[in-house]
């Protein structure tokens, strides 16, 4: 079938895509910040969060969601294993053996009384190499011309 | 008396699913298949759903939301092979 020549108009995908995103984007903060107590984490978050994207790639172009979101998807990966490596390497300093976490409570201006975990942050590590690594295995494969 | 009636749900569905699945082995078209994989998916949700009353836990509840997710963006993905025969374009107003 060719269709070069025709005008193609995707109003319904395009409009629902629009919408969705943000529902999927929210689910995926929920399961990552859930991941402590409930299922969920990093890993099944971050790839919510490609899902999203990828969603946004169909209904739209590379193009376009490189315009509205510019990210470098190998940087993002470098930055979470970065973040990673160092929340684990922070308990040498403390004479604990690597990997060891620590938790405290804190009075948060707004939320009240929190308890705060570093494993959020390696858990926030594992989220943006997830998605840096989807991302960049979907537009490598997608945009081959 | 809940149990019974959890285990008549699963068992229709289980049908269904069958005749879902006839219909992605014996499909004429490509869309028929794709249609019948939707349904499929939404049937599996269900199946979640109806098994978490039965196992009295809320721990599949992700799973649901996250099944749905996953069969509406992999039926978009296909539509649009099927329709463009490109899933990801570059730049979609000067490539068309």
């Amino acid at each position: 079938m060719n269709r070069k020549n025709d005008q193609v108009n995707d109003v319904i995908l395009q409009t629902a895509a629009v919408i969705i995103f943000f529902i999927i984007i929210m689910f995926s903060i929920n399961l990552f910040f859930a991941g402590h107590y409930s299922p969920g984490g990093g890993f099944v978050g971050g790839l919510m969060t490609a899902a999203a994207l990828v969603l946004l790639l169909l209904a739209f172009d590379s193009k376009t969601l490189a315009n509205v979101l510019p990210f470098d998807y190998r940087i993002m990966t470098a930055v979470g294993l970065v973040i990673a490596m160092l929340t684990s390497l922070h308990s040498i300093f403390w004479d604990r053996p690597f990997l060891t976490h620590a938790y405290d409570k804190f009075d948060l201006p707004l939320l009240g009384e929190q308890t705060l975990h570093t494993a959020i942050a390696f858990d926030l590590g594992v989220y943006l190499v997830v998605i840096g690594v989807t991302m960049t295995i979907i537009q490598t494969i997608g945009e081959s011309e | 008396m809940l149990d019974i009636v959890i285990y008549i749900a699963l068992a229709i569905l289980l049908f269904a699913m069958l005749g879902m699945l006839y219909r992605v082995i014996k499909g004429p078209t490509t869309a028929d298949r794709v249609i019948a994989l939707d349904s499929i998916g939404i049937a599996l949700i269900s199946v979640v759903a109806l098994l978490s009353i039965l196992l009295d836990t809320t721990m599949f509840f992700e799973v649901i939301l996250l099944l749905s997710i996953l069969a509406f963006i992999g039926t978009v993905a296909f539509s649009k092979f099927l329709e463009r025969g490109e899933i990801i374009h570059h730049d979609r107003d000067n490539d068309l």
